[in-house]
């Protein structure tokens, strides 16, 4: 089990070993999304390979409406 | 019977050509099928996007903006409203490039405070600054400020944006002066940004010479967003088309249009 905080909400899973499968456990997996890790961008190539851990904080973003 | 005269007139920015000189925000519409119709109507190729956090357990299957606009289709400029630092607005514009694959084509807008949201000027040369040294390409959202918008033009921003008027206020172009004295001293795109309410607002801009206006709540919150889409996409071209067309000079006294010579039982 980790504990993660995912758009600022605290979040339990009992596995993510990286971001990929992350974004899959949300539903997010084929979205138009951006991800940073603990204020730092991870590029949609490296989800795979980026390891979240305990304490991990993550903002995950989209387009919405504006002007 | 009418002939259009076809002008070949483009927009030009960062080295990029656009018919329209229209752009439009998707911001404060109904739904999403309306947004799809009023920006299909505005003929715009330039749509805004704000960047927001992805709600989280909610329905997956919910529509998503770029769905709406693909940015296969537009160009898509990601704005950074609602930042009021320079570190918010960099932050946002990083996050934009990395959700819109490299795209490098930005909206920068530094806020000062939530009633105006009149450009906070000092944090948004510092962002612009950080930005294009990141290779971002900056169209800046600015306040009316003639020696403010060449700076940002000195810079190296591809487009300087002054508003009209507060945003989503639709009280037009309030000092028509400030942006005339902008123009005058611009080599990049002026684009009047904020402040439009009515089609005719958007034709003055035109007419004063702006390349083109940025608008959402003139369309979003008409009673008709759809048809004013339309009106505002005929309202810009029309501005343009009296721009390029040149006016007539100004007279204190009338001059007549039919001929004095051979009037009738002289």
């Amino acid at each position: 089990m980790i504990r993660l905080t995912v758009n600022g909400e605290s979040m339990q899973l009992f596995s993510a070993n990286n971001v990929q499968e992350l974004l899959d456990k949300l539903h997010l997996g084929n979205q138009r999304i951006a991800v940073e890790l603990n204020s730092e961008i991870i590029p949609r190539s490296l989800h795979a390979k980026t390891r979240v851990r305990e304490g991990d904080r993550i903002e995950i973003v989209r387009a919405i409406g504006g002007g | 019977m009418t002939t259009e005269i076809s002008t070949n007139d483009q927009l030009i920015v960062a080295g990029r050509s656009f018919n329209s000189r229209l752009m439009v925000g998707t911001g404060k519409y109904k739904d999403m099928a309306e947004t799809k119709a009023a920006i299909e109507a505005s003929g715009a190729e330039i749509v805004t996007v704000a960047l927001r956090r992805t709600n989280i357990g909610q329905n997956p299957d919910e529509p998503n903006l770029l769905d709406v606009v693909p940015p296969e289709k537009y160009t898509i400029l990601p704005n950074t409203a609602f930042c009021y630092t320079a570190e918010e607005a960099v932050r946002t514009c990083r996050l934009a490039r990395e959700l819109l694959d490299g795209h490098d084509l930005v909206k920068l807008e530094v806020l000062g405070d939530d009633k105006t949201l009149y450009p906070n000027v000092t944090e948004t040369l510092a962002a612009a600054e950080t930005l294009i040294k990141d290779g971002f390409k900056v169209m800046v959202y600015t306040s009316d400020d003639p020696l403010v918008a060449k700076r940002l033009e000195e810079m190296g921003c591809v487009a300087v944006m002054p508003l009209g008027a507060p945003i989503g206020s639709g009280l037009g172009i309030c000092n028509p002066n400030n942006i005339k004295i902008i123009l005058e001293n611009a080599n990049v795109p002026i684009i009047v940004d904020a402040g439009v309410g009515t089609p005719s607002d958007a034709t003055l801009a035109m007419e004063m010479g702006c390349e083109g206006v940025l608008m959402n709540s003139a369309i979003a919150h008409a009673q008709n967003p759809v048809l004013m889409a339309q009106a505002m996409r005929k309202a810009v071209e029309c501005g343009r088309e009296g721009y390029l067309a040149g006016r007539m000079p100004r007279k204190s006294y009338a001059t007549a249009s039919s001929p004095i010579d051979g009037l009738i039982g002289s």
